[in-house]
This record gives C-alpha cells, structure tokens and sequence, in this order.
C-alpha cells in the first residue's frame, strides 16, 4: 500500500475539517485504515483513518487501553500496522528507513528516558550528534533549545538529569526532542507523571512553544481539561477506533454519543463557555462606560468572563480591546445565547 | 612461612602462571559470554537453554570437569584453560545479561531518537551496564583464581604446583605458601576491579 485510495479521499472520513488538497502531495500526517492487532482478531487499533494538518496540535485522547500510544507509535515505527498506512507529507513511512524517519521526529514520553550516564546538555545533543554536526553547532543548538525550555545552559547544561526535578527533567526532554528542529512532535503523555502545579505551567509553556514554532503535534492524553486546553482539534478514541475527530469546542458543544459526552463532560456549559472567548459574543454598544463598571478583555475565555461577573455581582461587563479602549458591553444573556447556539450548531 | 619468604622467586614465578592462566581464561570466557549475551538479550528464547547447559557445567566440581577434559584434550596449560573458560560462562553471561537490562523507557526514548540497535548498545547500554558487567567480571575473576590452583593437578602449572607438591611430600610450609599467594592475587584483583567498578558507577 503506498498511496491513498483515490475512490475514498482520506478527508471525507473527517467531514467539516480539512479539505484534501487539489494539486500536489498531501502535506502532514495521515492514515489510512490503520490496523495493530498483536493477536489475530484482536485489533488494538481498527481500521483508523485521519488527517492531521502541518502546524496543527492535534490530541489523541481516550480511556487507557484504547489504542492512542499505539496509534502513536506508528507514526515514527516504533509499532508496524498490521494493515493499512501511515504517511507523511504524502511519503509512506514503510518506504523509509526507520532510524531516518525517526531522527527527524521529535519524541517525548511520560518517563521522559533521559540518558542517566549523559550531562543535560549531552542529552540535548543526542539526534545533532548521531546527525554528524560540528561540535560548535551542537553546542549552540543546545544552549537555544535550553534557553526555549527556560533552563539556561550556564546553570542547567553541566547537571545529570538526577539533579533535576520531574519537570525539569520532561523540559530537557521537550529540549532535546526539538533539537534537531523536526516537523513533527510525538508526545505521548508527557505531562502524566507531573504533579498539578507543574503539569499546568509546563502545558502552558508548551502552547506557547507551539505558538513560536508551528510543529505539527500528536499530543496523547488521557486527561480531558488538558486536551481541551491544548488541542486544536482532538481526536477522541474508544477500544481501537475514532469516535470524533473535531475542535475542542466541537466536541464539548457536540458529542458524537454518549461515551464522548460522558468522556468530555459535554453538556456542561462552564467546560464550554472556557472553549469561547468575548469576541465571539455579540456585543452591545452601550455608549458610554458605567464609572467603576468590571472590564475584561476581548480576548478572554467566557468562563473568566462568568467569572468576573459573579465576581463584580452584575450580568455586564465592559469590554476592552487590545488598545485598552473600550470595545462595548458583555451582557449576560449575549453569553448564553452565544453558548447555546455554540452547543446547538456545529462550529465554523 | 619460611618457605615463602626463602623461595619467594619460585612463589613469584608461579604466580605470574597463575595469573597467565586465569587471564588467558578469562580473555576467552569473555569472547564467548558477550556475544552470547548479546543474542540472549536480542532473542529471549536463547536464555533457557543456554543457561540451563551452563549451569550444568557450574555444578560439576572442578576436579571432576578437569578429569573429564583429559581424554579430550591431554594435560597441561590449554586443558585447564578450555575447563576455567567453561566455569566462568555461567558468571560472566548472567551478569553480561543483567548489565544490559537498562530501564525500558531509556531505552525506548532511544529508539524513539533514531539510534541504531548497535548505537543504543554501544551509546546507552554500554555505560549504563559498564558497572555490573564488571562486577560479574570481579566475581568470575575471583572464582577462577581459586578454581586455578586445582589445575595444577593436570600439569598446568601455577600456585597450585606448591599446594600438590606440599601435600605430597608432608611439606605444609610449601602447601601455605601456595596458597597464601593464592589469596593474595585473589584480594588484589577483588580490590582493584571494585575500584574500577565505583569509578564506572559515578
């Protein structure tokens, strides 16, 4: 199997998302009908058809066991499908040579697997290295990618992962999987083994991150409120298959059954009101502003925006655009009625 | 220990047999034990059988196997090399196993990266192992050292020479010395290779 089946385009198993591209290679990762099964009859991941965009961070989400790692896996051939395809920017990445394909894709896991034996900054220069770099390119790239991850080589570089606290250590693993400046990011659980404070900070460094470098991401998680705070679009998955595949705020306001629903805690409009933000609201223009009256800006989600009205104890709120100048008023019923035509039609 | 202190010439001679003879072993046992190893660690169903003819061999006392390599191999140096060489198989391939058991998501991540399979042995499996392995090259050192001195008894020279001959002519000095000197080379191969095994560990 090297190329997609041109009866079934690979985008119509993903409706309303992404259009197939009308000339040229398809770019970004995609597969075709993606079966593992270790054991005859017994599909770890069946029959699995996805496309995921160039710069896009896309997370694989569902209960343990239900196939997400493993689907992962595939992408660098750490896991051979048993059938189907898997490829990238239109390349299938059976054809390629498996340690090739895999020095440009960067990989994170839970356990990080940082080398014990190597410095912090040799374990940055890992793929540069095997890659055949001059010393004095390594060693620049490792102080930029330490510098990225905010842990500045001067003081961190000379450590052994042991020095450092867990997630310290998933940093240097975030550094070191982004050394050799890959088009993809497999991450699979990385954040898992963190405590709260930690997972939080480092989630939102990484969006960030991703925000500065446009990767084309897989995010595996098993952790709701991180996929919706993370994803661009996310995949949900049960025992093998893809339940839905859409954005975040798809999948909250429009669950495609009940295990999605039940999974995402769709239908609880606090959750959906978080995936919304002010500019989507139809603002009433008021005129002029109420002395004293509680501002929020036009890019804040509408939960800080309930928030700060249960907060201020009124239903309006003035809104400032990013000059500062005001931008017109959030009323309470807006809101709602943004968030039940949100949880009424599919997003745009 | 009058003998010792008034022969130590002999007592210096035979110990450098010794020690030929427990390094030539050892050289070989190691040729054999890594590669075997490295296939067990690569294809697990290789592990039973090989241990299970290995530690038969460890079972059989010394004098026994040394014995049974006569009709083979005729007395002399090579016979007690070809029987010290099968002894430390056992020690030296549990161990040569052991070291590359690294933790498995170092190893994935290694995978993960594009390293190769002799990469990851060579980059990762190596350092990280380099500890136990040499540990289990300490204890088979020691083992054989002692293991040696019996095989004196098929000519092949060494510390052992002073023990039989002490033994046979009711010499207990000469028996002492042999094995005084025995012990010594078994002590500073212990303490040496320790070492090396605590700068390796760091």
């Amino acid at each position: 199997m090297t190329s997609l089946p041109t009866s079934r385009p690979i985008s119509s198993a993903v409706p309303g998302l992404y259009r197939a591209d009308a000339v040229g290679a398809p770019r970004g990762i995609r597969f075709d009908r993606v079966v593992k099964a270790y054991q005859p009859g017994q599909h770890v991941v069946d029959d699995v058809s996805l496309a995921v965009e160039p710069g896009r961070f896309v997370v694989l989400l569902g209960p343990s066991g239900c196939g997400k790692t493993t689907l992962l896996k595939t992408v660098n051939r750490l896991v051979e499908p048993t059938s189907g395809s898997v490829s990238i920017d239109g390349v299938d990445v059976s054809a390629t040579e498996p340690v090739a394909l895999r020095r440009g894709i960067g990989y994170v896991i839970q356990q990080v697997g940082l080398f014990p034996h190597m410095t912090v900054a040799q374990n940055v220069a890992v793929v540069p290295s095997l890659n055949g770099w001059p010393a004095e390119r390594q060693q620049a790239r490792v102080h930029e990618m330490l510098d990225l991850v905010h842990l500045p080589a001067e003081q961190f570089g000379a450590r052994f992962p042991r020095e450092l606290s867990g997630g310290q250590q998933q940093r240097v693993g975030l550094a070191r999987a982004l050394a050799a400046d890959p088009n993809i990011l497999l991450m699979d659980e990385p954040f898992g083994a963190l405590d709260a404070i930690e997972r939080t900070r480092l989630q939102g460094e990484l969006i960030a991150l991703q925000r500065q470098l446009r990767k084309t991401v897989l995010f595996v998680t098993h952790d709701v409120d991180e996929a919706l705070r993370m994803a661009d679009a996310i995949v949900v998955m049960r025992a093998g298959r893809v339940v839905q595949y859409g954005t975040p705020l798809e999948i909250i306001a429009r669950p495609a059954d009940a295990f999605v629903g039940e999974l995402t805690g769709a239908g609880d409009l606090v959750r959906l009101l978080a995936l919304m933000c002010v500019a989507d609201v139809q603002l009433a223009q008021d005129g002029e502003l109420p002395a004293g009256a509680a501002v929020i800006g036009l890019h804040a989600d509408l939960r800080t925006a309930l928030s700060a009205m249960l907060a201020s104890g009124t239903t309006r709120l003035v809104v400032t655009n990013d000059a500062g100048a005001a931008a017109g008023t959030l009323t309470f019923e807006a809101m709602l009625q943004a968030a039940r035509a949100a949880a009424e039609k599919p997003a745009p | 220990m009058s003998y010792l202190f008034r022969h130590l010439d002999v007592v210096a001679q035979l110990s450098a047999e010794h020690v030929r003879l427990v390094g030539v072993s050892l050289l070989i046992a190691l040729a054999i034990a890594v590669p075997v190893a490295i296939a067990i660690t690569r294809r697990p169903w290789v592990g039973p059988p090989v241990f299970g003819v290995f530690s038969l061999m460890y079972t059989i006392p010394s004098l026994a196997l040394f014995a049974l390599l006569i009709p083979v191999f005729g007395l002399g140096f090579w016979t007690a090399v070809v029987g010290l060489a099968a002894y430390a198989q056992m020690i030296l391939v549990r161990n040569t196993v052991a070291a590359t058991g690294v933790d498995p998501a170092i190893v994935e991540a290694a995978h993960g990266m594009g390293m190769s399979a002799g990469q990851i042995l060579w980059r990762v499996q190596r350092p990280l192992g380099m500890p136990v392995f040499i540990a289990g090259v300490r204890v088979a050192t020691v083992s054989l050292i002692g293991i040696a001195a019996i095989a004196a008894w098929i000519n092949a020279g060494g510390l052992g020479t002073l023990v039989l001959d002490g033994i046979e002519h009711d010499y207990p000095q000469k028996a002492l010395a042999g094995a005084l000197a025995a012990v010594l080379l078994a002590v500073v191969a212990d303490q040496g290779l320790r070492m090396l095994e605590r700068r390796l560990a760091r």
